[in-house]
């Protein structure tokens, strides 16, 4: 099911600012990898140009290649709507869709996509919301709105969501960010579980976070990829400079 | 004391201070006020000017279905069904279209065109509606007579009991067009607003699930965006029911209470239009203005649903 | 995108890529379907109406049917009249209404005055005209342009109220903080610093208002009323361009409906510059605020 994604030399720029500058970076398949560095880095923005999120702001340009397995979801001829069904998103701030119920938060992407009907579109809601560990507090309430559940069942309603179209990768951009600790506890051991399925790429400003979570860590600064690797050795020993300068918090 | 200080107001210093800061406030809110004080005047009017009427017939003047000047005897029920007819035929042809249009100018059109086509459709809620009902006469109500009425006649929809035997050129229907379009701009740039203000994060949601844009345009904006769709069409019909010259100048002007969109018909604007400046008897002007209350209440009633859902749309439903 | 995209899915896709095609094309279909109306009829009145605009129509009065020729310059100066005469009522009342909603609003009256502009701005213009015929015609015993500019005014004076309320509120509130904290008065404050940094959409929203009731007819039918002659007073009935077009086209006489079109032209033409030039104004302010 997972699969690993490769930059090259991909940069975005909106208008005349260039957020990402030429990113090269291998993410690994069954993994974490995070992505860290101070406000305005790009690592956001680098997050949001592997499900091709960038097409829908008319002034950002991107260039440079993102494999997808082995091939560019950039290429002629790759279809953003098919991409997206293979590389899901869970955002910073959790956006159920208000006017539906829990189920069809889940069920609107399985839907339009044919992926299941009756029966086992049933179990599909039922195997994603338990994959996103909320079953059992939205069993009895699966018609009831999902404005009613708390910040963080939010979030991993948000999960099970982008779960039900059986995506390959993960992309999360900084998804306990809103949510209080105990909250946030639920969704890093929720990552882990995940990892043993899908390829994550997890944008945090959390270090300590991204220390639990992550196998991978990549360092992001004004654009750049400065360092990246396993999240032991970074951590505990950076190669460059301004790593150490940032994990040890003298900025950002 | 060496030196000299102005002494600390006194009561009377303080009151004094206190007009002179405020003065201003009290000045504009006098005159705020006098908005307040010019709607009940509307009302005392309205209400004082038709109570001949309704000590004559009572709430029964709504239903009553004669109109004749000569023999003193009024009632308003053609011009209330005219109305309605010719605005709800108005609302059902303007709502698509101007949802259309306010998906294509928020979710599609490149920036560069947006600013353009809502000047454009801007212009058009400029236009006088006295122009529209010239062209409706010279332009409009031989068209609809020669050419629509008969295919519609033709179609399905002629089996439909609101469309009968192709009928003069002035009729509900021509009314109804018109209409139509002088109310598509409130509607679709009310619309377009209600559709921009759902949050970017809803539509990506959609997107990142893989939804096509229409998708995330039809399942995830548009049904948040349903209240303030809602109220801009309320705010539409009580545009169309309030509307006169073009009406005036379509609809026939003929009393006659009917269902059939291809008769003539009458509109209770179109009645005071025509009648009030020549009404000699003190009980065809108190029926008119008595019309005129209804009209004022009706439009009231919509305008405030209308303020209301929009004040609430910012929460969206449940 | 590979083999594992089965063929009922790959269809299924592209089925859907084209119903959100289709339902593009028809939102253009829309969009279509209200401009077609707007150039025809802009179309019609051009063409139609420059054939017959003609010096004597703009300076002379009109003649009888029967004798052919004649213009509506009484009317011209009619409808200036009652306008002008409106704003005059309706500017002081609009903008300190707006003045008050947005800078000590946040109470009872303020809540009220503006929901009532809100409600105010969709009443039927004819209510308008009922209310000043009641109050004025009725009361002076006779038609007059100064109940027409009454009932104008109603009309005005919400839509100045909101535009001006709006334009306020869009000056940061620091500005006026800097102001009071200089000791300076709530008067000197709205009057010399808050209202000059609104001043351009304040003009728009009263330019676009003056456009709206410019081309008002239904609340003139039975208070300006109509006239042959130079307007003799205000207190007596005049002719205006809106009332003009109306009863010229209702009229059997294929003259007058020449004259009615050359009317609708120069209404559309007054009505139209005014809106194009308010709103290329606010658009420049617009950006302008936005611009840093």
């Amino acid at each position: 099911m997972a699969e690993q994604m490769i930059t090259r030399d991909l940069k975005v720029s909106f208008g005349d600012h260039q957020a990402v500058k030429g990113v090269d970076m291998e993410i690994r398949p069954r993994a974490v990898t995070a992505i860290i560095g101070p406000s305005g880095c790009g690592k956001t923005t680098f997050l949001r140009a592997l499900n091709r999120m960038h097409d829908h702001t008319p002034s950002a340009r991107v260039s440079g290649e993102v494999l997808l397995g082995d091939r560019d979801i950039y290429g002629d001829g790759v279809d953003p709507v098919e991409l997206r069904i293979r590389v899901g998103m869970v955002f910073q701030r959790p956006n159920p869709f208000p006017t539906m119920s829990i189920r069809d938060n889940i069920t609107f992407a399985p839907k339009r996509h044919g992926l299941a009907k009756g029966k086992a579109l049933d179990d599909l809601v039922e195997r994603v919301l338990r994959q996103a560990a909320l079953w059992d507090e939205v069993k009895d309430r699966l018609g009831a709105s999902a404005v009613g559940l708390s910040g963080g069942q939010q979030q991993r309603l948000c999960i099970a969501r982008a779960l039900a179209v059986e995506p390959r990768v993960l992309l999360m951009d900084e998804p306990a960010s809103a949510l209080d600790p105990t909250a946030t506890q639920r969704i890093e051991d929720l990552i882990y579980e995940l990892k043993k399925d899908y390829t994550i790429v997890i944008v945090t400003h959390n270090m300590q976070q991204a220390a639990r979570v992550s196998d991978y860590t990549a360092f992001f600064y004004m654009g750049l990829l400065v360092e990246f690797g396993e999240t032991d050795g970074l951590f505990t020993n950076p190669r460059e400079e301004r790593t150490e300068a940032y994990i040890t918090g003298r900025f950002g | 004391m060496s030196r000299s200080v102005a002494p600390l107001p006194g009561r009377d210093g303080r009151a004094r201070r206190h007009l002179r800061q405020r003065w201003f406030r009290y000045a504009t809110g006098a005159l705020a006020l006098l908005v307040v004080v010019v709607v009940l005047l509307i009302v005392q009017q309205l209400w004082v000017q038709s109570r001949p009427t309704w000590s004559e017939w009572g709430l029964g003047f709504l239903v009553r279905t004669t109109w004749n000047p000569v023999q003193g005897e009024f009632g308003a029920l053609p011009f209330i069904a005219g109305t309605l007819l010719t605005s709800l035929m108005a609302l059902l042809i303007a709502v698509p279209i101007s949802i259309g249009i306010a998906i294509l100018l928020s979710e599609y059109a490149p920036r560069r065109l947006r600013d353009p086509l809502i000047f454009v459709v801007e212009l058009l809620a400029a236009v006088p509606s006295v122009v529209f009902g010239l062209w409706g006469i010279f332009v409009l109500a031989p068209l609809v007579q020669q050419h629509v009425m008969p295919v519609v006649a033709a179609s399905p929809l002629g089996l439909l009991p609101f469309f009968g035997e192709p009928g003069p050129g002035y009729t509900l229907f021509t009314a109804s067009l018109i209409l139509a379009v002088m109310i598509i701009p409130i509607i679709a740039s009310l619309s377009r607003e209600a559709l921009m203000a759902v949050p970017r994060d809803q539509k990506e949601a959609a997107l990142a699930l893989g939804a096509t844009r229409w998708e995330a345009t039809r399942h995830v904006v548009l049904t948040y965006a349903r209240g303030g769709i809602f109220s801009a069409a309320v705010l539409g019909l009580g545009r169309a029911l309030g509307e006169t010259m073009a009406t005036t100048m379509t609809i026939g002007n003929r009393v006659n209470l009917t269902l059939d969109y291809f008769q003539s018909g009458y509109s209770m604007t179109a009645i005071i239009a025509n009648e009030l400046r020549e009404a000699a008897s003190e009980i065809h002007v108190s029926s008119l203005v008595a019309i005129g209350l209804v009209l004022f209440l009706i439009s009231f009633l919509l305008n405030s649903l209308g303020r209301l859902l929009l004040m609430r749309t910012h929460t969206p439903g449940t | 995108m590979d083999t594992a995209s089965a063929p009922p899915r790959a269809l299924r896709l592209r089925l859907r890529h084209l119903r959100d095609r289709l339902l593009v094309a028809l939102c253009l279909v829309a969009l279509a379907l209200a401009v077609i109306p707007l150039v025809w009829v802009l179309w019609e009145v051009v063409g139609v109406g420059v054939r017959h605009v003609s010096w004597e129509f703009l300076t002379t009065l009109p003649q009888p049917p029967t004798v052919g020729g004649g213009g509506w310059a009484n009317a011209i100066v009619g409808s200036v009249v009652v306008v002008g005469m409106a704003m005059v009522m309706g500017v002081p009342v609009g903008v300190a209404t707006g003045i008050y909603m947005s800078e000590y609003g946040d109470n009872l009256l303020g809540k009220s005055a503006r929901f009532l502009s809100e409600v105010l701005a969709g009443l039927p213009s004819i209510v308008a005209g009922i209310v000043a015929y009641g109050l004025i015609v009725v009361t002076m015993g006779r038609f007059s342009a100064v109940s027409g500019s009454a009932a104008l005014a109603l009309l005005f004076i919400p839509i100045v109220a909101i535009t001006t309320q709006e334009a306020l509120k869009m000056v940061p509130g620091h500005q006026r903080e800097a102001s009071f904290a200089l000791g300076v008065s709530e008067a000197a404050t709205t009057l010399r610093v808050v209202l000059p940094a609104a001043m351009g959409n304040v003009l728009t929203g009263v330019m676009i208002a003056t456009a709206r009731i410019a081309g008002e007819t239904a609340p003139l039918l039975f208070t300006a009323f109509n006239s042959r002659y130079w307007m003799e007073g205000v207190d007596r009935p005049t002719a205006t361009i809106p009332v003009n077009i109306y009863s010229y086209a209702i009229s059997p006489f294929e003259h007058w409906h020449q004259q009615a079109w050359a009317g609708a032209l120069v209404l559309l033409a007054m009505v139209l510059a005014l809106n194009v030039a308010a709103r290329t104004l606010w658009a420049r302010r617009a950006r302008f605020m936005a611009g840093d």
